[in-house]
C-alpha cells in the first residue's frame, strides 16, 4: 500500500477538520458566528465542488492473513470552496450532511486566514473538541458496565 | 494566483444533467462518425483546453480510469483536471486509458498507444486530440459504420503524421484507439472502424 508521508505543517488542519467532521450542526454553527464576530461578515466564496454524497471503502487494517482488508463501504458527503484568494476549504464528512459540508469547508478555509492564525483555530477548535470528548466519554460510561471479560477454559479430560 | 500546475476553476455548472448531456453529444458524435457535434453548456476550461475538451473529460473521466496529458497541458491544466474528474495522471501512454494532446500539430508518438487486447479489445485506449477547426481547413473524406456513403470533415490544424496512424489502427480492427477531435465547443468522433478515403 501506498504511504502517505505528511508535512508538518498540515498538522493543525488535519486536526480541525477532523474536529469540525465530528462536531454538531448547532456547534458548527455556533463556530462560524464566533469567527465571524472576529473576521467580520464572511462573504461566501464560489463552490469548486458543491456538496455531494459519495460512497468510500473503509479498509481494516489487518485481516486474519495480514493484509488489509476492505470492511464496507460508508456514505461520504463532501464539499470544496474556493476563496477570492485561491484559498480552498475543503469538507469530508461521514454521512449524509450536505448542509453541515458547506459550513465545515467555509470554516476550514477561514481558519486558514494567515492574519489571524493559529489563535482563530484554537478558539474555535478547542471548546469544540473538549465537546467532542466529553459526549465520547459519557457514551463510555454508559457502555463500560456492560462489558464482559472473556477467558478460555482449559480442556479438563486430557485429550488433545 | 500563479501556481506550477495552473489554478482550478469552477466545474459542471449541473453535474448531473451536464454531464448527461455531454455524454449523449459523445455517444453521437462516435455513431455519426466524421459529424461534428455541438455540445452545450461547456464548462470553464483552463488555457490551453477547449470548452468541449473539458466537458467531455468531465463526462468520462473518474478514478479508474488513468489520463496521459502532453507536458503542455501538464504543466497548465492538471491540476483543473485532476481535481474535477480525480483521474490518475500518467508518464506512461501505454498505462492509459485517455491520452489528451493539447495541440493537434505537436502530435507524440502514437506507436505506444494501448490497443487493447483480443480477448478485451474495448481497453485499447481514446485518444483527445484538440485541433485547429472543424469548419475551415483541408477537407477529408471517410467511410465506414455510421456513415451513408461517404461523409466529408473539414480540419484544420492536425498534423499530417496523424494519418498514417489511423490507417494502421483500422486495420488492426478489433484492436486499436478511438479518436475524438476537439475545436471550441466542437466534437468529432473518429471511431477505429472509421477509414480514410485515399484522395
Amino acid at each position: 500500500m501506498k504511504q502517505i508521508t505528511e508535512p508538518p505543517e498540515h498538522a493543525p488542519r488535519r486536526r480541525w477538520l477532523g474536529v469540525l467532521a465530528r462536531a454538531s450542526r448547532a456547534e458548527l454553527e455556533a463556530a462560524k458566528g464566533l469567527i465571524e464576530q472576529r473576521l467580520g461578515p464572511v462573504d461566501m466564496p464560489r463552490f469548486l465542488r458543491r456538496p455531494e454524497i459519495g460512497m468510500a471503502m473503509v479498509r481494516g487494517r489487518a485481516g486474519g492473513d495480514g493484509a488489509a482488508f476492505n470492511l464496507g463501504e460508508m456514505t461520504v458527503t463532501r464539499c470544496t470552496l474556493q476563496f477570492s484568494d485561491g484559498r480552498l476549504g475543503c469538507a469530508y464528512l461521514a454521512g449524509r450532511r450536505l448542509e453541515e459540508s458547506v459550513l465545515v469547508a467555509l470554516i476550514d478555509g477561514l481558519l486558514q486566514d494567515r492574519r489571524h492564525g493559529a489563535a482563530l483555530a484554537d478558539d474555535v477548535i478547542e471548546p469544540l473538541a473538549e465537546a467532542l470528548a466529553a459526549r465520547r466519554n459519557q457514551r463510555l460510561a454508559k457502555s463500560q458496565p456492560t462489558k464482559v471479560e472473556f477467558f478460555t477454559m482449559v480442556r479438563g479430560d486430557g485429550r488433545p | 494566483m500563479t501556481q506550477p500546475d495552473g489554478m482550478i476553476l469552477g466545474g459542471l455548472g449541473d453535474p448531473v444533467h451536464d454531464s448527461q448531456r455531454c455524454f449523449r453529444g459523445i455517444l453521437d458524435a462516435m455513431s455519426r462518425p466524421a459529424r461534428p457535434v455541438t455540445l452545450a453548456s461547456p464548462p470553464d476550461a483552463p488555457p490551453g483546453v477547449a470548452p468541449a475538451t473539458m466537458a467531455v473529460l468531465h463526462c468520462l473521466l473518474d478514478q479508474d480510469t488513468p489520463l496521459w496529458l502532453d507536458p503542455g497541458l501538464q504543466a497548465r491544466a492538471a491540476r483543473h483536471i485532476s481535481f474535477h474528474t480525480q483521474a490518475p495522471l500518467v508518464a506512461e501512454m501505454s498505462a492509459a486509458s485517455f491520452i489528451l494532446v493539447g495541440d493537434g500539430l505537436q502530435l507524440p508518438d502514437l506507436s505506444c498507444l494501448p490497443l487493447g487486447d483480443p480477448a478485451y479489445p474495448e481497453r485499447g485506449a481514446t485518444l483527445l486530440v484538440q485541433v485547429g477547426d472543424l469548419a475551415s481547413g483541408g477537407a477529408l473524406r471517410f467511410r465506414g459504420p455510421g456513415i451513408d456513403g461517404t461523409a466529408d470533415l473539414q480540419i484544420d490544424g492536425l498534423a499530417p503524421e496523424f494519418w498514417p496512424a489511423f490507417a494502421v489502427n483500422t486495420e488492426l480492427f478489433p484492436l486499436g484507439f478511438d479518436t475524438i477531435l476537439f475545436a471550441g465547443t466542437r466534437i468529432v468522433g473518429l471511431p477505429r472502424t472509421t477509414l480514410l478515403e485515399e484522395a
